[in-house]
Formats: C-alpha cells, structure tokens, sequence
C-alpha cells in the first residue's frame, strides 16, 4: 500500500518536472526569438514570404468558413428569438460576435490547423536533415532566420484573415438577412450602426494578432524541438496544432476579460 | 602559432546519462589532410560538432587556431564559424532552394558581390564538382543522392574557409564518384595550403583514407584509440586498426 502511494507520488512528482522543464524551455525560447526579433539583421523579405506563404495557405478555408459560419449565424439567431421581433437585433448581434469573437477564434483555429502545422513540419523537416546545423555552421541564427520571420508573419497575418474573416462573414449574414429572411436592409445597417463601435472590431483585430504570435511561437517550437527522424516531425506537426489550438480558446477567455477592461 | 588548428583537452561529452566522448587529448594539424576513422556511432559526428562550436563538451577545451571554442558567446562564435567550410553528411542542402541558390546562400549574406559575379563564382564552383547547368536549377529533392553532396561540397567552398569539414563526404557514392570527390578534396587542399588550409575529414572508407590522408585518428567508442601519420598507421599493431585494415 505504502509501496503504491509512494510510486503515485513518485510519478506525479516525475510529471511535474517534465512539465517544468518544457516550460522552462519553452520560456526560453520565446526569450531567444524574441531576442533575435530585434537584431539586425532584418530579413524583411523572408517576412514577406511567409505572409504570402500564410495568406495563401488559409485563404480559401478562411472565405469558406467565415461565409457559412455569418449565414448559419444569422439564421440561428433569427429562430432563437422569433418569438420578439427579432429584425432589429439580427444585424447587431451577428456582426459584434463576429468581430469580437467569430473572427479571431475561427480564424485562429484555421491558421493554427493550416500555418502551425506547416512551420512545425517545416522547420522540423530541416532539423533532421541537419539543414539548421548548416544555417548555424554558416553562422546564421536558426531562430533568426526560421522562427522570427514566421512568428513576425503570423502576427501580421492573423489581423489581416480575420479582417477578411469578418468582413466575407459580414456578407454571408447580410445576404441571408435580406434574401431569405426579408429583413429591411436599411433597417439591418442602421441598428448595427446604433449598436456597434470601432472598438469592437479593434479588439478583434487584437486577439487576432495576439493569436497569431502565440500560434507562431507554438509551431516554431515544436518544429526546433523535433527528433528522430520522419517519425518525429509528424509528432512535432501534431503537437503544434493540437497546442495552438488549445492555446487560441483558452487564451481567449483571459483575453476577453483583459480587453473588456482596457477598451 | 601551434602547429595544431584544431586541439582537444580533456574532452568529454554527455548525452544525459551516456558518456559519448571520453577524455580526448589530441591536435588537428595545420596544413594537412586529417581523417577520423571509426565505426558506427563511435563519435565522428559529434566530435566534428565540438569542432564547430554546434556542441559544447561537458567538460575540457576544444581549441580551434588559438582560441577555445567552447568559451565563446553566441556572436563571437558566429563569426568565428566564417573560418570553417561543412560538407554534412546527407548533404543538408536547404530543401526550398535550387542547387545553385543553395551555393549562391553564402555569398549572398556574407559577400557585396554583384550579382553577376555571384553567378560566375556558383557556376564555376558547381562545375568544378562536376553539376551541370540543368542541374544547377533543380532543387535538392530532384538530384540524386551523389549530385547532393557535391553541391554540398561547392557550397561548402563558397567562402573560401581555412578549415574544411567533411563528414562522411562518399557514403552512399559509387566508386567512381568517390574518387573524384577525393580528388575534388585533395585539390581543394593543395590549392589552399598556402594559407594554412586543414581539411578534416570522417569516414570509414579505409582504403580512400589511407591514399589521401597526411594523418589518421581512430575512434572508438568514444575513445581516440589511434592518432598517427597515415605511414605509421598502416604498421599499427592495434588489433582493431588491423581487422579494419584487412577489410
Ligand atoms: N544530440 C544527441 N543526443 C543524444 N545522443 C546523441 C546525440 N547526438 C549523438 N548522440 C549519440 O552519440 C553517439 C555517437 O553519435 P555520432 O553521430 O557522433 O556517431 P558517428 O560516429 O558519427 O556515427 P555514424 O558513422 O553512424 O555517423 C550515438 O550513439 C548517438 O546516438
Ligand atoms: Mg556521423
């Protein structure tokens, strides 16, 4: 009895050290990115890359989501509360979740499911190979050269698909609104006018770009932390969107609080 | 100046519990062809590594041209690995780039060369490894594994190093191809001489060692078992050195 508790201990106590030690690891890459953000120098072209590289991998998905998610979005609402004249409350309720919460969260999930994945099989692909070996033998930062342009990538990237995120779900609502519920589009634009203000959609555009940077980090980590060979890039490419996508919902909630106090 | 550029003391490495490197004590000398033997796993690649500063020893100093390696900060080594050339194992050409990009890499972030002399200077270098013009624009997926590693090479003497890596530079080579990369090496050596060049090279290829090296370490387990010119080697009465020479 005493033998078992003490094994339970012993692999708690295992776990928790493991768990420190990928934090501590972790802290100390996001330390060295961002160390290396700021030193020249600046590769201002692979940054370009790489949001081309972003915008192009999640635009079609972005468009399709968020045009489905404004239609189902706006129908819902409208059956949710029939019951009280809802043609006034459709264009506001739809268009603020959208551009507090549908917007960033939806697009995060994307990009994390798209672009996480991608950087972490990408930069874990090279770690085998020993192709970062090479970029650091010619003294060249892999963190540098790797890491920053695609963290610095999604964090730009991330505010522009959730724009177009809201901005095509925006639509999606507003043609199901007026074309197949018949809701007045004078009326539609007007309420969401009374009820809406710049703010909301800059505080999208914030957890967006926060999304971004937290999705770059994870994926880029997980792609410098690969080992062993095919096998390993495929864990690491898992991880990296498993973690950003948890990462983008939880930090969310905090996110949401800490904003609705400062804005 | 020692006439070692590269000088390992007391050198041990750890991989959490496995000890990989035990106690080495030995010098690279300048100037010459220096190969490191051993079998599978015995530490070539690591101890290749402590050499560039990519690894550091859990304990002891590794020496390179005078200043200790592994004391360095982050910066000062960057710079420092100006001085070596790496021709790697599987090549680890950058996968997102053609050959001649690839070759190109190092001139265009360390040179002010023009654009038109970075061509020159890459085609030069990947015909004198033996890659035609088709090849210089494919990408490292569409080469075969020997077209790899030459450009593996020319990109590697891009920059014109004063000590030149290579691991394992023939693995997986016919034989043809093997000696022309030796020859390539030996050329490459003579050429640079003048300037104090070292090439270091790993393999396990016995016979090619033995006519191309000036100096030979053996590694075991870890362990340099042997360090000696290329002349005494061949009379080493090490039981192991014997049954690898009889291969
Ligand atoms: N980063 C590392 N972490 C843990 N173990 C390592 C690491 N790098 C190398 N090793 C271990 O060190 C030992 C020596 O490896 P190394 O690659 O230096 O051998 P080698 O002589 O180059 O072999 P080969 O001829 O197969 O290339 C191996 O057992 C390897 O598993
Ligand atoms: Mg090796």
């Amino acid at each position: 009895m005493v033998q078992l508790v003490l094994k339970q201990i012993n692999s708690i106590g295992e776990s928790l050290i493991s768990l420190v030690n990928g934090l501590g690891d972790f802290t100390l890459f996001v330390s060295r990115t961002i160390f290396w953000t700021f030193k020249p120098p600046y590769r201002v072209k692979l940054l370009f890359d790489q949001i081309y590289f972003m915008g192009n991998k999640s635009i079609f998905i972005i468009f399709l989501t968020s045009v489905f998610t404004g239609a189902v979005f706006a129908m819902q609402i409208y059956l949710g509360i029939k019951a009280i004249n809802p043609d006034s409350f459709i264009g506001p309720i739809v268009t603020i979740a959208l551009a507090k919460e549908l917007a960033p969260v939806l697009s995060g999930l994307v990009v994390a499911g798209r672009c996480g994945a991608a950087m972490a099989a990408q930069i874990g692909s090279m770690k085998v190979t020993e192709q970062i070996d090479a970029l650091e033998v010619m003294g060249i930062n892999g963190y540098q050269y790797l890491a920053v342009p695609r963290i610095l990538g999604a964090m730009i990237s991330m505010p522009l698909l959730s724009a177009i995120f809201l901005l095509v779900g925006y639509t999606g609502a507003w043609l199901i609104a007026t074309k197949v519920l018949m809701i007045d589009p004078t009326l539609y634009t007007q309420k969401i006018s009374d009820f809406m203000n710049l703010g909301m959609v800059v505080e999208g555009l914030i957890k967006a770009a926060v999304f971004g940077y937290l999705i770059g980090v994870i994926g880029t980590y997980q792609g410098f932390n690969v080992t062993g060979g095919a096998e390993g890039v495929g864990k690491g490419t898992n991880m990296a969107v498993v973690w950003g996508m948890i990462t983008v919902l939880v930090i969310d909630y905090f996110l949401t609080t800490f904003l609705a106090q400062i804005l | 100046m020692s006439e070692y550029s590269v000088e390992f003391k007391n050198v041990s490495k750890k991989f959490g519990e496995s000890t990989i490197l035990h106690d080495l004590n030995f010098g690279i000398h300048e100037g010459k062809i220096t190969t490191i033997l051993g079998f599978s796993g015995a530490g070539k690649t690591t101890l290749m590594k402590h050499i560039l500063g990519l690894v550091k020893p859990t304990t002891g100093e590794v020496i390179v041209k005078g200043t200790t390696i592994n004391e360095l900060g982050e910066l000062p080594l960057r710079e420092f690995r100006r001085n070596f050339g790496m021709v790697f194992q599987y090549a680890a050409l950058f996968d997102f780039l053609t050959s001649f990009e690839n070759v190109a890499f190092p001139l265009r972030e360390f040179t002010k060369l023009s654009e038109k002399e970075i061509q020159d200077k890459v085609l030069g270098l990947l015909e004198s490894v033996g890659i035609n013009r088709e090849a210089a624009y494919k990408l490292p997926s569409e080469l075969s594994g020997g077209m790899r590693k030459r450009v593996g090479l020319a990109r590697g003497l891009a920059l014109d190093p004063h000590i030149m890596l290579y691991d394992e530079p023939t693995s997986g080579l016919d034989p043809i191809t093997t000696h022309m990369v030796y020859d390539l090496m030996k050329e490459t050596h003579l050429r640079n001489i003048s300037r104090g060049f070292s090439s270091i090279i790993i393999s396990h290829d016995i016979h090619a060692t033995i006519k191309y090296s000036d100096y030979i370490v053996f590694m075991e387990k870890g362990r340099v078992v042997e360090h000696l010119d290329t002349e005494s080697f061949k009379r080493s009465e090490n039981p192991v050195i014997r049954r690898f020479l009889e291969l």
